[in-house]
């Protein structure tokens, strides 16, 4: 039995080192032609972690391997337009009046210009790779979710134990809710429940998919501002709709010194203060983690581009180096993804919990 | 001669981005310690008391992620900086 884990530990081991491997390969390539001389380490890095109009795989001698994905803009004169993002030819060529901005302020963007020569951003709805892998990433979810909820609506919850992967997801989701849920939010959890675990499961499939360095995953999604601020912003919504009544009075009647509270509503302003700054540090502690964490594997990746020209020896060294501690830093990136995910649900969960206080009962008997 | 080194990279680089690089390690450095001594508090209390291990781990998370918002804060701040 233990031999058999033990085959299974070291497969999987192998099998994340030649995941590794094909990142190496894949941006070698890409190096290798985007730059022919030194490589801008800085920009690389934000290329890759940034958004894009097309899907970059490789670049395989100097042919660029990548999929083209849809544009969906409107005009400043009110017409919309779809087409294919290969039409810009890899920001080299404009289309229709649109084209790819090189310009400092809307880098990497689609722009027209307008009459009097400036680069005006029209009403953009393209499916981007981020939108795209936001799209692969929770059909993937959605699936596995409702696998296992098929195969309770088969046997029903009571007649038969899961077996194999069902009872696998059934073991995370009720850890989730027993060890994060039910002590946090409190008496009504049931009600918040499916958000939490919604979006524990989006978070923590969206990161681990971000560590797949070939096609479907390696998408900087839960890296970007956006999505992380409307992860927040549902839990800041949540908090503030379901707040019981006994809420509200803590943040602008507290039960402290009156002088505190008049004429200067000083505890008032604090309290209304950590209200918005409790889902902004959310918004701030994913997007951060997950940037870093791209940033440093990337990172790791291009010490063996920059050090070609420290000759042959040492370039092999280095390349042994960055491929050891790019699978160490992915693997170790597998348990921030847990542990973001684990955070966000159990912040929200607390803050949530918060929200529902009961009115305190006063010792007056 | 610390002095020296650090006034040199300010003229090199220009004050605005070495305060920011400045401020992003002290916040780092800060909130590694407080992280640091929750840990500590908490592998303590675990030792001294094993069955409420689960309890004090949660709440361990709990506050080591409000230290890291903090953090996380502060080195944002840089970033807008730079």
């Amino acid at each position: 039995m233990s031999k058999k884990i033990f085959t299974i530990a070291i497969i999987l081991l192998f099998s994340l080192v030649s995941f590794a491997d094909n990142r190496l390969e894949s941006d070698s390539v890409a190096v290798a032609t985007a730059s022919e001389g030194k490589m801008n380490i800085p920009e690389f890095i934000l290329e890759h972690i940034g958004d894009s109009y097309y899907w970059h795989i490789a670049t395989y001698k100097g042919h660029e391997i990548s999929i083209p994905l849809p544009v969906i803009v409107r005009s400043a004169d009110g017409e919309w337009h779809l087409f294919s993002s290969s039409r810009f030819e890899h920001g080299h060529s404009s289309y229709k009046g649109f084209k790819i901005s090189h310009s400092e302020k809307y880098r990497g963007k689609i722009v027209e210009t307008s009459a009097q020569g400036e680069e005006i951003r029209p009403l953009d709805f393209s499916i981007t790779k981020n939108v795209f892998a936001l799209m692969i990433n929770s059909s993937i979810l959605v699936i596995i979710l409702l696998l296992c909820a098929r195969w309770y609506r088969n046997k029903g919850t009571t007649e038969a134990n899961p077996k194999g992967f069902v009872a696998a997801i059934e073991m995370f989701i009720m850890s989730i809710v027993d060890g994060v849920i039910k002590p946090c939010v409190g008496k009504n959890y049931k009600r918040y429940t499916p958000y939490l675990l919604t979006a524990f499961f989006f978070i923590f499939i969206n990161n681990l998919m971000g560590l797949v360095p070939i096609f479907p995953g390696g998408a900087n999604i839960t890296g970007n501002i956006a999505i992380t601020f409307t992860l927040a912003m549902f839990t800041f919504v949540i908090v503030n709709i379901f707040g019981t009544r006994e809420y509200w009075k803590e943040i602008f009647w507290p039960n402290v010194p009156w002088w505190l509270k008049v004429p200067v509503p000083l505890i008032p302003v604090i309290e209304v203060i950590g209200m918005f700054t409790k889902p902004f540090a959310l918004m701030i502690r994913l997007f951060a983690n997950i940037l870093a964490g791209h940033s440093v594997i990337i990172g790791l990746v291009c010490i063996v581009f920059v050090t070609v020209e420290l000759g042959t020896a040492m370039n092999a060294g280095m390349t042994v180096l960055s491929v050891i501690m790019t699978t160490f830093v992915n693997l170790l990136e597998v348990l921030v993804a847990y542990i973001q995910a684990y955070v966000f649900t159990i912040l929200s969960a607390v803050f949530i919990g918060l929200s529902q206080a009961e009115p305190h009962h006063q010792k007056s008997h | 001669m610390l002095l020296s080194i650090l006034l040199q990279a300010t003229m090199a680089t220009g004050v605005m981005k070495f305060g920011a690089a400045l401020g992003a390690s002290l916040a780092v450095i800060g909130a590694g310690l407080g992280i640091g001594k929750i840990g500590q508090s908490a592998m303590e209390g675990i030792a001294r008391q094993p069955e409420a291990a689960g309890n004090i781990s949660t709440n361990m998370i709990i506050s080591a992620a409000l230290i890291e918002g903090a953090a996380l804060f502060a080195i944002a701040v840089c970033g807008f900086i730079l």
